[in-house]
């Protein structure tokens, strides 16, 4: 048992000092004991826990407080609580009548220690994840797929009543997604058919096969680059917005409103869209592909020497029709890839602003992977029919 | 024990309720002018909020309540006038002043405000965290120590916001609120969207903690009940002015047109038998 002395503390005497008297130690707190000395008067506390001190009664003096407040209250209900686990029997005295009810309230509370955080193995946890991963990507195959069958429904309702297709609504997008992003798939699709052209010749040449480079250019342009930039672009600028609009429109319960109204939200909401996309991207498809030829033909004439009238010839004799309906047929594909994917992104937001982050991520991320894949998928298509 | 006393006791009545004589103004606006681009809201407002009260604000919808809010906690530049909070002039202070004086109010904003991708914990502990050094313990025990004082249960803790009823965000946000441990309350209509039940339960609370922590309240309000219930004392706003001020007898005695069609109208004629017993009470 520590030696019956006084105030051992002599540096923090305004906040705490302990006394023992035979089987009594009194703990007589002053100052203020607030959030801001928190720390400093659960340092003091840990030292008297520390010491260990055999006694039977403790008494908890709070004559000399200055101020309390919840946190400062809280750490006298614990030093109460922490004593009477000890089977001290412990009193408060000197309390101002002001600060009964605060005791009081911070005496009812944390009965029960709160929730750990929940911890799981790192190995359990990666498991966990790849299962959810594989899981997900699954219901994303269910989600699309049921959506495709929405979307066929609802256009075959409009089918039947042309009157309820939603034109404004779709000019109004294809006014968004179509004619708005005309200008940067002509500048983005013009720099790469002249960086492809460049890289050609430059490489080309080491073995006199110049001219070759039209053909390169203009087949890979018309049959896989124009449309796979176009459509990642528009993944990137259309299928965000549209999993955006949807998103908080979800968050907001306008779609709800829109459904107890009796209107169905593929048919008001998504159709429109769809339609757009589907026949914005083959002309986006078009015009980014003139502007790659373009691209590629300048910098033949520039970089490359060979007159312009030489380079449409060589185009002439390269490419087919085929080749250009390769690329073309591809487009409104990934234009119903896109739009689908971005409104079962949006349709799947909830309530918080991270969700709609997060889905609009997945969105374009999805979106331009499944491009790709489709687009590998119709390279193997296109070859087995010889095209 | 005669090593303890260093220190003198704060003055007495600076806590709990104001009776009269010792009536300090925690916050005074002086012809405040407010406005939106040319259009001024608030017209030569003045207005006290008396140590220790629940004050409650009322005006028409579009009158400018909130904007005088915002004035306050210094979320709206103001074109004129002075607004002193614990006796300081908010022009005349430096920053770090001003974060001081902001660390001892706390704002229940009407939709709560929750960040949406921080747990109910993780909002509460937030401006723990960032404002005060406790340890992890000391944190986690005053966060459920503040959700449980505001009636909820250690379930919620790591609950996101999404998954919240509307009573539950705001009791979290209240909590979120007080957990600085401000002397200074305000309060954006904190009973709108709620039953009658849950917004009795509510006003209930506000006067609980009013009492248990020495709060003062400034609550915007459109709730009839609560004015009734929990307000010390009532200002009105009307045309960017403070038309009335007082407690709710000043209020029905009022012939402003505004003031009498509030509390003498369609709504207001069911509470009214129980007026003089309901205020009595709350005093």
């Amino acid at each position: 048992m520590a030696p019956p002395r006084s105030a051992f503390v002599a540096a923090e005497i305004a906040l705490l000092s302990a006394k023992i008297d035979g089987r009594r130690l009194v703990l007589a707190a002053a100052g203020r004991w607030v959030s801001a000395k928190a720390n400093e008067i659960e340092t003091l506390l840990d030292v008297i826990y520390r010491k260990g001190f055999k006694v039977d009664q403790l008494e908890i003096n709070l004559a000399q407080l200055e101020r309390l407040d919840t946190v400062g209250a809280w750490l006298i209900e614990r030093l109460r609580r922490t004593a009477s686990d000890a089977k001290i029997s412990a009193e408060i005295v000197g309390l101002d009548p002001r600060y009964k009810i605060l005791l009081d309230e911070v005496a009812i509370s944390n009965k029960e220690p709160p929730h750990p955080h929940p911890k799981k193995g790192a190995l359990r946890d990666t498991f966990e994840h790849v299962g959810m991963a594989v899981a997900s990507t699954a219901d994303d195959f269910v989600a699309i797929v049921r959506f495709l069958g929405l979307v066929v429904i609802a256009s075959l309702h409009v089918l039947i009543h042309p009157t309820r297709l939603r034109f404004t609504s779709m000019v109004h997008h294809l006014d968004l997604v179509g004619f708005r992003a005309v200008p940067i798939i002509v500048l983005i699709n013009f720099l790469i058919g002249a960086i492809l052209a460049q890289q050609g010749i430059f490489h080309f040449r080491k073995f006199g096969a110049e001219t070759f480079v039209v053909d390169m250019v203009g087949i890979l342009v018309l049959r896989e680059v124009g449309v796979l930039i176009v459509s990642i672009m528009i993944a990137g600028r259309s299928g965000s917005a549209y999993t955006a609009e949807l998103g908080s429109m979800k968050m907001r319960e306008e779609i709800d409103a829109l459904r107890v109204m009796g209107f169905e939200p593929v048919e008001v909401l998504i159709l429109p869209r769809l339609t757009a996309l589907v026949i914005a991207l083959p002309l986006l498809t078009f015009i980014g592909s003139m502007a790659a030829l373009f691209g590629g033909g300048l910098v033949c004439w520039l970089y490359g020497g060979f007159a312009p009238e030489v380079f449409l010839d060589r185009l002439q004799d390269a490419i087919t029709l085929d080749t250009f309906k390769v690329g073309m047929i591809k487009a409104p594909f990934m234009a119903m890839i896109i739009g689908l994917v971005a409104c079962v992104e949006g349709m799947r937001v909830e309530g918080s602003a991270e969700s709609l982050g997060d889905h609009t991520t997945m969105s374009v991320v999805k979106a331009i992977f499944l491009v790709i894949v489709l687009d590998g998928m119709f390279a193997m298509f296109f070859a087995a029919i010889g095209m | 024990m005669a090593e303890i006393g260093t220190i003198g006791r704060a003055p007495s009545g600076g806590f709990g309720r104001t009776n009269g004589a010792n009536v300090v103004n925690v916050i005074s606006v002086r012809d405040l002018e407010v406005g939106y681009h040319d259009t001024p809201v608030l017209k030569g407002l003045n207005l006290d909020v008396r140590r220790g009260e629940v004050l409650g604000f009322v005006g028409g919808s579009g009158m400018g309540k909130s904007v005088l809010t915002r004035t306050i906690i210094g979320l709206l530049p103001k074109w004129k006038g002075t607004i002193e909070v614990f006796g300081r002039d908010l022009d005349a202070i430096e920053e770090e002043e001003r974060e001081e004086i902001e660390r001892r109010w706390g704002v229940m904003f009407q939709g709560g405000a929750l960040f949406s991708s921080l747990t109910v914990r993780q909002n509460v502990q937030f401006p723990m965290r960032e404002n005060l050094d406790l340890s992890k313990r000391l944190m986690e025990e005053i966060s459920l120590a503040k959700l449980e004082m505001v009636g909820l249960h250690r379930d919620v803790l790591n609950k996101m916001p999404s998954e919240l009823s509307g009573g539950m965000i705001k009791r979290v946000a209240l909590a979120r609120a007080l957990a600085l441990d401000p002397e200074i309350l305000f309060l954006d209509e904190p009973t709108s969207g709620l039953d009658p039940i849950s917004a009795g339960e509510f006003d209930t609370l506000i006067r609980a903690l009013q009492q248990t922590l020495g709060l003062t309240v400034f609550m915007v309000t459109h709730d009839l009940d609560s004015l009734y219930s929990v307000c010390d004392r009532i200002a009105a706003l009307a045309d960017g002015k403070v038309i009335a001020e007082g407690p709710i007898e000043t209020m029905l005695q009022s012939q402003h047109p505004w003031l009498k069609s509030y509390f003498h109208g369609e709504r207001a004629r069911a509470r009214r038998p129980a007026t003089g017993t309901q205020a009595t009470q709350s005093r």
